[in-house]
């Protein structure tokens, strides 16, 4: 284990620079993490020096996608944490079921696996054809992944177990078929979804909605970046609306915590009216 | 003499520990006196899908009080924070939690190796790390960072640990400070600050 290359004022430098020129501000996330994923990219790509990385950043615009891609954490699963996609089935799911239409926004989406499995839960509810599922991230290429729907078929044994602690009925190999070492989401699963690039930072609010979703992404922001974000999404709901964060995230502290009422024990809070 | 005192001054504790740990923690926690003027942090590697209980288990057992961590939560003094499962832990410069779910390390989320060097880096000569028992070698290089970063280091004796192969991965590794029993590990904590250690 090695002392980082990157020391944590270079880092700032590095991060000004990113923001100057290509307009992704890094600058207000959590910088323990950040640092460990910016050292994390120079032991891998073998940079030798912080001159070296940042002039690689600066004059090499793919680089700078790999840069983005990198730095933001892209893990996810299918059915992440049963429990809580049981509580939007059991909870959330029979309130939604009053609205003509359904719009839900799906931020930080990353490769697409919280969205399907939330395709499914809409699906075997009878809701998925009169709902609109806006999926957003600020990495086109996980965007990419999302859209395709092929995932690594090893991954099915933890997916199908989450299923159906999620309270899944169905068997849940009906929702793909595989090709080779990969797996493809059956295509009726996408139809009302929408994948778009959306930077939580930088970009508006563009809709209002009954339901958002971001999960471990606020993690990954400093406080006021948290406060930003949660303000932003407080803007994008309708009254009696929904929004559901990760497992460890919270508004309490926030200035939304007056204004909404938590749902049981999952990180699911109803906008009061 | 008052100066080499305060320079060495232990501002946070961290114990690292995998499977065998929990009963060690079990004997340790509720003999730790309730004045320590630090924090504790625990990483405890746990299956993900146990039901987040551990902070009552632990709480019943010490006036200290017990926390699962969450998002942003600004460590205090007195206080044993368990990482919870499925996140590394790091800890910021204005000593709030920051949890990431990033790739596994060593096999293990949260992984022990990952907050050992942040805190190394944080703390420097102000920090004590204990590793305990286990059978996977998570722990034994961050340990040895910390070493590197002046801080103190402390295994279980593998001699009495459950499984001693985490432990001994360290010992392998470098001349650790201190190889304890759990009497000694709980006579070191509670002595922190209050004699040159
Ligand atoms: C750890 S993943 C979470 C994926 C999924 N929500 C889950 O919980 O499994 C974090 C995602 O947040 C995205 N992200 C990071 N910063 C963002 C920003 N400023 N705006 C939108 N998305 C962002 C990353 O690209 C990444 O895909």
């Amino acid at each position: 284990m090695k002392a980082d290359l990157i020391k944590e004022d270079e880092l700032h430098i590095l991060l000004i620079d990113v923001a100057q020129k290509y307009g992704y501000d890094f600058t207000e996330y959590s910088m323990a993490s950040l640092k460990r994923r910016v050292n994390r990219l120079c032991l891998i790509d073998k940079h030798k020096s912080f001159a070296e990385l940042r002039y690689r950043i600066l004059n090499d615009e793919e680089y700078l996608s790999r840069f983005v891609e990198e730095i933001t954490v892209n893990v996810t699963e299918m059915f992440r944490d049963p429990s809580f996609y049981k509580t939007i089935r059991e909870t959330i799911i029979p309130e939604l079921a009053t609205h003509p239409h359904i719009k839900i926004w799906l931020a930080g989406c990353s490769t697409g696996e919280e969205v399907y499995s939330l395709s499914i839960v809409l699906h075997e509810t009878g809701l998925l054809h009169k709902t609109l599922l806006y999926a957003t991230d600020i990495n086109p290429s996980v965007l990419e992944v999302a859209k395709q729907g092929i995932y690594a078929i090893g991954d099915m044994k933890l997916y199908s177990e989450n299923y159906i602690n999620s309270g899944g009925i169905k068997d849940f190999s009906t929702y793909y078929s595989a090709i080779y070492d990969h797996i493809k989401l059956i295509d009726e699963l996408k139809l009302n979804t929408v994948f778009a690039t959306h930077n939580l930072v930088a970009d508006r609010s563009f809709n209002e909605f009954q339901l958002i979703i971001c999960r471990n992404v606020l993690i990954y922001f400093n406080k006021d970046l948290q406060e930003k974000v949660l303000t932003l999404f407080d803007d994008s709901l309708e009254n009696s609306a929904f929004l559901a964060l990760g497992s460890k995230e919270t508004i309490r502290f926030s200035d939304l915590e007056s204004k909404y009422t938590q749902i049981g024990r999952e990180k699911i809070w109803r906008k009061n009216c | 003499m008052e100066e080499k005192l305060l320079n060495k001054k232990i501002e946070l504790l961290v114990i690292g520990g995998s499977a065998g740990s929990f009963d060690v923690l079990l004997q340790v926690i509720p003999k730790i006196k309730s004045d320590i003027n630090f924090p504790i942090i625990i990483i405890l590697h746990r299956k993900s899908n146990t039901p987040t209980s551990i902070a009552k288990i632990f709480s019943s057992k010490t006036n200290l009080p017990v926390i699962e961590c969450e998002e942003k939560e600004i460590l205090q003094p007195g206080t044993i924070y368990f990482s919870p499962p499925d996140y590394h832990l790091l800890v910021e410069n204005d000593h709030s939690v920051s949890l990431d779910s990033s790739e596994k390390v060593n096999y293990s989320r949260p992984s022990i190796d990952v907050t050992f060097k942040n805190l190394a880096d944080l703390y420097h000569e102000n920090l004590a790390a204990i590793l305990l028992s286990g059978a996977n070698s998570d722990g034994a290089k961050g340990l040895f960072y910390i070493k590197r970063n002046n801080g103190i280091t402390i295994v279980q004796d593998p001699a009495v640990a459950e499984i001693k192969f985490m432990p001994q991965q360290a010992i392998n590794l470098f001349e650790v400070d201190h190889i304890f029993n759990i009497e000694e590990i709980i006579n070191y904590i509670n002595n922190i600050n209050t004699t040159l250690n």
